[in-house]
């Protein structure tokens, strides 16, 4: 048996792919739910049930893709660049605690609300970019992988926040928990649905994946992303300047998982915790893939794990299981699309 | 000042340099055997956190503490597996396929232990392995407790350090295995399945890993929760690094590391006035370092991250 390549893979393989995936992803997590006693339909109808069954759910559920969208992008614009940024989670909690900061700045309390956001979720995006820059800084110049780098400064990250949230940050006001004071009242996102968490942040996040397609499909710095990610050795005897190009990568991928932070405070919360992000950044990666890194697949993509993650816990209440199942099916639909894109480029001999 | 002496000339602090290490050189081992074959491991972190779980739940469920070890390392074993024939055969992202196994195998691994244990206020906990020591050899001064009253897990890690630069160096297999991550289609040439040596490879390499996490559940601490990896595979995939790829630097590596680790823990009491997160940040700061500092000089397994397939080049 041996595996050929395909020349032009049919388009009805293509966009079966990511179905595919899903299901067998679902199936096999089905597995793990009879595991603990349960049937699959009956879980999974109670998911859908708790994420879109009342306007609550509905609300919940969006509010969560927004972040997941957003962070989803950082990932699929430098994973189509070959960029390893595994960072996200911490270019998202620097993003989250920049716009704190920025709240303390004298005057910014003072503004109109449309330039007070718009500052507040450009400190968040440059506080993002600089923790990529690092990383890929050290590539370029010491030629250090910037996977392991950019995880470690995840590590970092949390870290720093908590430091800040317990010290200089401290809000003196919350009877002693450790969170940052709040960001400033003038730049808080406002609802889309009375009575529920569902912010504006939804549309922005939906703006800039649109944004991020037009950039890839339509400017030259897509192209050139798109072909430092194929094939650097071709693309820079082609005349790409790669350096140059990966660090605009670099600036739009931790400027996008920043931006998550600063719309997750400003929608959301209005103030740093340490547990702001369940894991928001590495979901982030999952959802990149399972979009095969086209940012207008990433808005599906991250409304899939969204309903997961929001249905899965009032599935867990209901029939008592591990609310990680969402988690597991998640993740293992990562894998199953990755070999369901593989299927797509190639097709078995014997 | 002779706070700092103090800390350096106690038997505590250099004895917990070794028990820290330990993880660390199970999980460096571990990578340093894949990349050795030209495969990245990203799934390390998961595989650890799995190894952590399944060697818990092993032991608390009546199992004793050795039989857990093992369920671990096969734990290991079974995700290197997946890791494997996704990288191997298919040839898909290392980078990618890493991170999948990562965020599966540690998510299945909380989800088991929820399935295992039910909530409960506060952790079950095991009774974990005790200190060994070693007849004779424990009571010479100050190196006898520092080195030769660890829990046995420490000197099996130790153990494979050993075994593994002997084996990696002077036997057949060995030197097989390190051409397969220089250049697969030589092995091919001599009438070895690269394939097959990689997928083998990788399992035993991930069992390793699993070991590793283990050490956490049932030697450094007697009950499991979430996140409590923490990192420490990613270290070990910089110290690898570190270690250009060599068993014995590898070790080094990772006592240098704990050294560090076991450090700032007894400096946070001295020194006052310090966040206490700045020490924390020191491992993942040092990992960082390590890499700078090494990255130019170590020589790379040159088939590393390259799929091999038969006929193509």
């Amino acid at each position: 048996m041996r595996f050929e390549r395909r020349e032009h893979p049919p388009t009805a393989l293509v966009l079966l792919a990511p179905v595919g995936a899903i299901l067998a992803a679902l199936l096999l997590s089905g597995g793990l739910i009879a595991l603990a006693g349960a049937n699959m339909f009956e879980a999974y109808g109670l998911i859908l049930k708790g994420a879109f069954g009342s306007r609550l759910g509905v609300s919940e559920t969006l509010t969560r893709t927004v972040p997941l969208i957003l962070t989803g992008l950082a990932a699929a614009v430098a994973f189509r660049a070959r960029l390893w940024n595994i960072g996200a989670e911490g270019q998202f909690y620097v993003g989250a605690l920049a716009v704190a900061a920025f709240g303390t700045v004298p005057g910014i309390a003072g503004l109109p609300p449309v330039l007070a956001v718009l500052m507040c979720l450009l400190a968040g995006a440059l506080a993002g970019m600089v923790l990529l820059l690092g990383p890929l800084g050290l590539r370029l110049k010491f030629g250090v992988d910037e996977v392991v780098t950019s995880l470690l400064l995840n590590f970092v990250a949390l870290l720093f926040v908590s430091m800040m949230i317990e010290g200089a940050m401290k809000d003196p006001l919350a009877f002693g928990w450790p969170q940052s004071i709040p960001a400033p009242d003038s730049a808080l996102l406002p609802k889309l649905m009375a009575r529920t968490r569902l912010h504006a942040g939804l549309l922005i996040a939906v703006v800039m994946a649109v944004a991020v397609w037009w950039i890839q499909a339509r400017t030259v710095f897509g192209m050139r992303s798109r072909a430092a990610g194929l094939n650097p050795r071709a693309a820079g005897f082609a005349g790409v300047p790669l350096g140059r190009t990966l660090i605009t990568v670099a600036c739009l991928s931790g400027g996008l998982a920043g931006l998550a932070g600063a719309v997750e405070v400003l929608g959301v919360k209005g103030y740093v915790t340490t547990d702001l992000s369940p894991g928001y950044g590495y979901s982030g990666i999952i959802i990149a893939m399972l979009a095969n890194l086209n940012p207008l697949g990433v808005i599906a993509a991250a409304l899939f794990s969204a309903v997961m993650f929001v249905g899965a816990d009032s599935m867990s209440r209901a029939l008592s299981i591990p609310s990680y199942i969402a988690d597991v099916t998640v993740a293992l639909s990562l894998l199953t699309m990755l070999v369901a894109i593989f299927l797509t480029q190639y097709r078995i001999r014997r | 000042m002779s706070q700092l002496l103090d800390i350096l000339s106690s038997v505590g602090m250099w004895e917990a340099v070794l028990r820290i290490a330990t993880p660390l050189i199970f999980g460096t081992l571990g990578v340093l055997l894949c990349e050795r074959v030209g495969v990245l491991n990203l799934g390390i972190e998961g595989i650890m956190t799995f190894g952590a779980m399944v060697g818990w739940v092993t032991v608390y469920s009546g199992g004793d503490l050795w039989t857990g070890m093992l369920a671990a390392a096969v734990g290991g074993a079974a995700f290197g597996l997946l890791h494997a024939l996704l990288t191997v055969p298919l040839g898909l992202s290392q980078h990618v396929t890493g991170l999948g196994i990562t965020l599966f195998a540690s998510s299945f691994a909380y989800y088991t232990f929820r399935l295992a244990v039910p909530v409960a206020t506060s952790p079950p906990t095991v009774d974990p392995f005790r200190p060994w020591p070693v007849p004779v050899l424990s009571d010479i001064p100050f190196v006898g407790p520092v080195l030769f009253n660890q829990t046995p897990p420490t000197y099996l890690a130790l153990a494979l350090v050993a075994l593994l630069a002997w084996g990696l160096y002077r036997t057949p297999l060995g030197l097989a295995l390190r051409m397969t991550g220089e250049n697969p289609h030589a092995v091919e040439a001599q009438g070895i399945d690269p394939v097959w040596l990689r997928i083998c490879t990788i399992m035993a390499g991930s069992a390793l890993m699993g070991l590793g996490g283990a050490f956490l559940t049932l030697a450094a601490f007697n009950s499991f929760f979430p996140t409590m990896v923490q990192g420490r595979g990613w270290i070990c995939v910089a110290l690898v690094v570190f270690a250009s790829w060599k068993p014995g630097r590898a070790l080094l590596g990772a006592l240098l590391f704990a050294f560090f680790d076991a450090f700032q823990l007894r400096l946070q009491t001295v020194v006052e006035g310090v966040p206490y997160q700045l020490f924390l940040m020191l491992p993942y700061l040092l990992s960082i370092l390590a890499l700078i500092l090494m990255a130019r000089r170590a020589r790379v397994p040159q088939a590393l991250m390259q799929p091999y397939r038969r006929g193509e080049r």
